[in-house]
């Protein structure tokens, strides 16, 4: 059967790894972005490594006009329909503190823009009996810590709804993949101070792919970092409160 | 676009900077750097000396610039970001009947570098170097200017850019001519070689494609120069595999590759091979990447890291390479790295350094000793008229090296127009003093 895949903030660091990764399975791909020049520059690089087609499409979170365009473009491919989530953006915490209007526009970018488009292609993908929505969240949506709490409660919304999304797709026949990268090597992050651990996005998008093959609920990738929020998540607050990790 | 603080070296580690580097992956992150704080361009790294550093300054990593941006399946003519690494190239086009037409001996290199460094691979005599399969480059120069060059087009400019280690602005895109391949395998020919005047006449009367050799560069007496002779070409029937590549995780203490030990290795390997030679079939990236196995092998060599030393002299001076391996065998200080080939004429720019004549390539690790017999071997090049390497000599003075290429005052004066503030110098051509 044909696959095709909307890949939503296509020009991300770990969405084009992602994209290449379905490229070589042969599948049909939708590169939604804002920046448009560039997901039309990733074309050719997806038809020369194996997918059946790809086109650009435009998409911004902020703007719900360009979701249409992209629910009706994949009405109109046979098959199964499969949405990656990519889009998110990370501002920092001080930048938040100094203009508290941030906090919307995170909430939008990560959580409730997304959610929104994901609504609108729920028909389809329920009417096909079939399909996954790949939703990538965050390890920072685990708990709340004073160095991104903004961010890391956007992406506690976004799983949460996912895992509502999990609900309702898994009765249609489809299904829904939560994922919490820990930290990844992407432009997002290049340059931030304290990260460790760090993966590349080609193994994040492995451990996707390989997820959605396996029908896999929730994942932390690279694996350990299932360790590392468990024991994050065990601290009692009155203790966590203190902490500044 | 963010900047990062970083220490960084080239592949050799001998040569290290701190400095800001930024990683755009975006073509539109790429064009406002330029704009805006322009800085020479770096890839993976695989020159082994200063070519790729900015002490001090800043850098752009261009490892994420790595898009496909068009493939003609009928000519095999691939047009690429400068981020594109050609063991990529290989794993993807292969299959499909096209390669890239110059490799060197690992997949890593970015086309940005490769043309920067104008590389040659085993195929040298019968194709010529990297630059010469590259029917257009599209550069981003200071200020946030566009420009393509081709042989036809710009030609100043595009002779200046092959082989020009990265001074006439940061590579965007390049236009390749592929080769055409019956298959993914290569049919590889070994024979055992017993002496450095038997090794020349059997690279001079090769017929295969792909040939080099290894030399056992702690061979003394009658077995100097002896060593393994490799030839190759391109056939059907092997698949590639993507094979584990096998990390070296520590850097090794400084024994690890000390005189006896190398001997004996060099010993054993060059016996591996039966004296009546044999065949094998193996994937193409088996046999001209063979070190890619081994990840991160430049940390065999410890944290104060190796040398590479690379010359070509003309055919009628190979009297004076040979005096080269006599003394490198003498000194005792080889490693089990040394290759020669004969070297065709072909170079595609002005300071590209092949010469028809035969190359040779030994490391050494980084200590006193090394640096005094390098500079040795330095002058006795300069006596056969040939040539050091940019993208491996880390040791010469600018004198050295202007004197190896008589075109480099047409190439800064191109370097001139391109980058008139020298935003784009890198501590090899500050050393070398090549921007004048």
């Amino acid at each position: 059967m044909t696959q095709t895949w909307i890949i939503l903030g296509a020009t991300s660091s770990m969405a084009r790894a992602y994209a290449r990764e379905m490229a070589e399975a042969g599948a049909t791909l939708v590169l939604a972005a804002r920046d448009i020049d560039e997901a039309r520059r990733m074309v050719p690089d997806l038809t020369a490594r194996g997918a059946a087609e790809a086109s650009a499409m435009r998409f911004d979170a902020r703007d719900p006009s360009t979701f249409g365009p992209i629910v009706d473009r994949v009405e109109a491919e046979p098959g199964e329909i499969n949405v990656a989530v990519f889009v998110g953006s990370m501002p920092s915490q001080a930048e938040i503190d100094a203009d508290p209007g941030l906090i919307e526009r995170v909430t939008l970018d990560n959580f409730t823009g997304p959610a929104q488009f994901l609504a609108r292609v729920m028909p389809v993908m329920e009417a096909r009996a079939s399909g996954t929505v790949v939703g990538v969240s965050s390890v920072a949506g685990d708990r709340g810590r004073i160095g991104n709490y903004v961010y890391g409660a956007a992406k506690a919304g976004f799983s949460t709804y996912l895992s509502g999304l999990r609900n309702r797709l898994t009765r249609a026949g489809g299904h829904v993949v939560t994922v919490k990268p820990g930290f990844t090597d992407t432009s997002m992050t290049w340059g931030v101070e304290g990260m460790f651990l760090v993966a590349s996005p080609e193994k994040v998008a492995r451990d996707i792919a390989r997820a959605v093959k396996k029908r896999r609920n929730v994942i932390y990738t690279p694996g350990f970092w299932w360790v590392i929020m468990t024991i994050i998540k065990l601290v009692p607050e009155r203790i966590f409160k203190k902490l500044s990790i | 676009m963010q900047w990062k603080t970083a220490d960084y070296a080239g592949w050799g580690r001998v040569h290290k900077a701190h400095g800001e580097l930024a990683r755009p992956e975006r073509a539109a992150d790429l064009a406002r750097i330029m704009e805006d704080t322009p800085a020479p361009a770096l890839g993976m790294r695989r020159s082994y000396n200063d070519s790729l550093l900015n002490d001090g300054g800043r850098a752009i990593d261009m490892t994420r610039m790595d898009k496909i941006l068009s493939f003609d399946a009928a000519t095999g003519v691939v047009e690429v970001e400068a981020g594109v690494q050609l063991g990529e190239l290989l794993r993807l086009f292969a299959p499909k009947g096209w390669l890239p037409a110059v490799v060197p001996g690992t997949g890593f290199p970015t086309v940005g570098g490769a043309i920067a460094h104008d590389i040659h691979g085993k195929n040298h005599h019968a194709l010529g170097s990297f630059g010469q399969h590259v029917t257009s480059v599209t550069l981003l120069q200071p200020g946030g200017k566009r420009v393509t060059a081709s042989p036809g087009r710009n030609k100043a400019l595009f002779r200046a850019t092959m082989g020009g280690i990265g001074q006439t602005g940061v590579i965007l895109s390049a236009k390749l001519q592929m080769i055409s391949t019956p298959g993914t395998g290569m049919r590889v020919k070994e024979t055992r070689v017993g002496d450095f005047d038997e090794f020349l006449d059997l690279l001079d009367n090769s017929r295969f494609d792909y040939n080099v050799g290894w030399i056992d560069g702690t061979a003394k007496g009658s077995n100097l120069g002896r060593g393994i002779l490799e030839e190759a070409e391109l056939t059907t029937g092997v698949e590639a595999r993507k094979g584990p590549s096998l990390p070296v995780p520590i850097d090794l203490p400084g024994f690890a590759l000390s005189a006896p030990t190398v001997r004996l290795f060099n010993a054993a390997y060059w016996r591996k091979v039966p004296a009546r030679g044999r065949t094998h079939v193996m994937p193409i990236a088996s046999h001209v990447f063979p070190l890619d196995k081994l990840h991160d092998w430049n940390r065999l060599y410890g944290k104060r890291g190796f040398h590479q030393f690379q010359c070509v002299v003309p055919v009628d001076a190979a009297p004076v390479l040979k005096d080269i391996v006599g003394r490198i065998a003498h000194s005792g200080l080889c490693s089990p790295l040394a290759v020669i080939k004969r070297m065709g004429p072909g170079r595609a720019g002005m300071l590209s350094f092949p010469m028809e004549g035969y190359t040779l390539a030994i490391d050494f690790p980084a200590r006193d000793k090394a640096v005094r017999l390098i500079h040795e071997l330095e002058a006795m090049t300069i006596e056969a008229g040939g040539r050091l390497y940019l993208g491996k000599d880390a040791l010469a003075t600018g004198d050295t090296i202007k004197a190896m290429y008589p075109e480099w005052q047409d190439w800064a004066a191109e370097a001139a127009r391109a980058d008139p503030d020298g935003v784009l110098i890198t501590d090899m051509v500050r050393r070398l003093e090549l921007r004048g």
